[in-house]
């Protein structure tokens, strides 16, 4: 079958193709977070030299990854808004930006209460620690960027050039256990080593990294949607969604 | 039950950990929904239409 791929990139064909697969993702984080849990909590049995406390890397793993990620996806989209003056491309990046900040967040909370127990500090400005807290402040900072800017397309511009030149922070996250031998320890999984933990601990943290990847797409697909409703309004076929949406409340909307 | 809630002693560091990530996802999904809310009220108010159409050919 072939796909005209190109249509897509406008945000009139995009706009249901993001509502149908927003609901998918959203079932899959659902049914990945569900066993994910079970596996975290349940499943896993108790570290020997830990205790429960490490079921909080179950969390903090995934959330450290899924904060670089959506980073490097959102330099990307970034990148392509400048490179093809793309519209859709800055509002998926626009998109991308509160969720990678609330993982960010999550990254560095959920390592402080694994830290404390752990290492006897929830702080410690560490070279990874601190690179992560940077990274945080560049998502806030492309988010404030964009409300400070009253024209969409001059802001579209300037939170791709602040986001790719943040980009370099990316990198420096990932190695720093590497280059600092600070606080933080090496990584416990790597894709050319064999990993230094049970095989169960993998996997609760691989399921629960799917439930993360799953819910960052649903989220991000929901909110660019509200972003072309926003950002669109006066084109002629955003007409059509307003006849499909129930005057009161609910999420009803799948066009 | 309470043995699993005591988490061997580590209780307030995990549930503190998987609460924040509870309310952080709780939060996220109420403040997308009001959004899209808001952006929908919006545009019925505005009466699409009335605006000329701005979409040019441009890619994206």
């Amino acid at each position: 079958m072939l796909i005209n791929w190109y249509r897509f990139s406008s945000p009139v064909s995009f706009y249901p193709l993001a509502g149908t697969a927003a609901h998918v993702f959203g079932v899959l984080a659902a049914l990945f977070a569900g066993a994910g849990l079970f596996v975290a909590l349940v499943a896993a049995p108790t570290d020997a030299t830990q205790g429960d406390a490490y079921r909080i890397i179950y969390l903090h793993v995934p959330a450290a990854w899924m904060a670089m990620f959506i980073y490097v996806v959102m330099a990307g989209w970034s990148a392509a808004a400048l490179g093809f003056n793309a519209r859709l491309s800055a509002m998926m990046a626009q998109a991308l930006a509160p969720t990678g900040a609330l993982m960010a967040v999550l990254a560095l909370w959920t390592g402080a209460f694994w830290g404390r127990p752990t290492w006897g500090t929830y702080w410690a400005w560490d070279a990874r620690m601190t690179s992560t807290l940077i990274l945080l402040f560049l998502y806030l900072g492309v988010i404030a960027l964009r409300n400070a800017i009253e024209d969409p397309r001059r802001a579209d511009r300037a939170c791709a050039l602040l986001a790719l030149v943040g980009a370099i922070n990316v990198p420096i996250i990932y190695f720093s256990v590497q280059w600092w031998n600070t606080l933080h320890q090496g990584s416990s999984i790597s894709l050319t080593v064999a990993p230094k933990m049970a095989m169960t601990m993998v996997a609760g943290i691989l399921i629960m990294t799917a439930a993360a990847w799953c819910y960052t797409i649903a989220v991000t697909l929901l909110r660019v949607q509200a972003i072309i409703v926003e950002r669109e309004r006066g084109a002629t076929w955003l007409d059509s969604l307003i006849d499909l949406r129930p005057r009161t409340g609910g999420e009803k909307v799948r066009a | 039950m309470s043995e699993f809630l005591a988490m061997g002693g580590y209780a307030w560091y995990v549930w503190m950990s998987y609460g924040a990530a509870a309310v952080a996802v709780i939060i996220e999904v109420a403040a997308v929904r009001a959004r899209r809310r808001r952006a929908f009220d919006e545009l019925r108010m505005s009466g699409a239409s009335a605006a000329p159409a701005t979409r040019a050919g441009s890619i994206g």
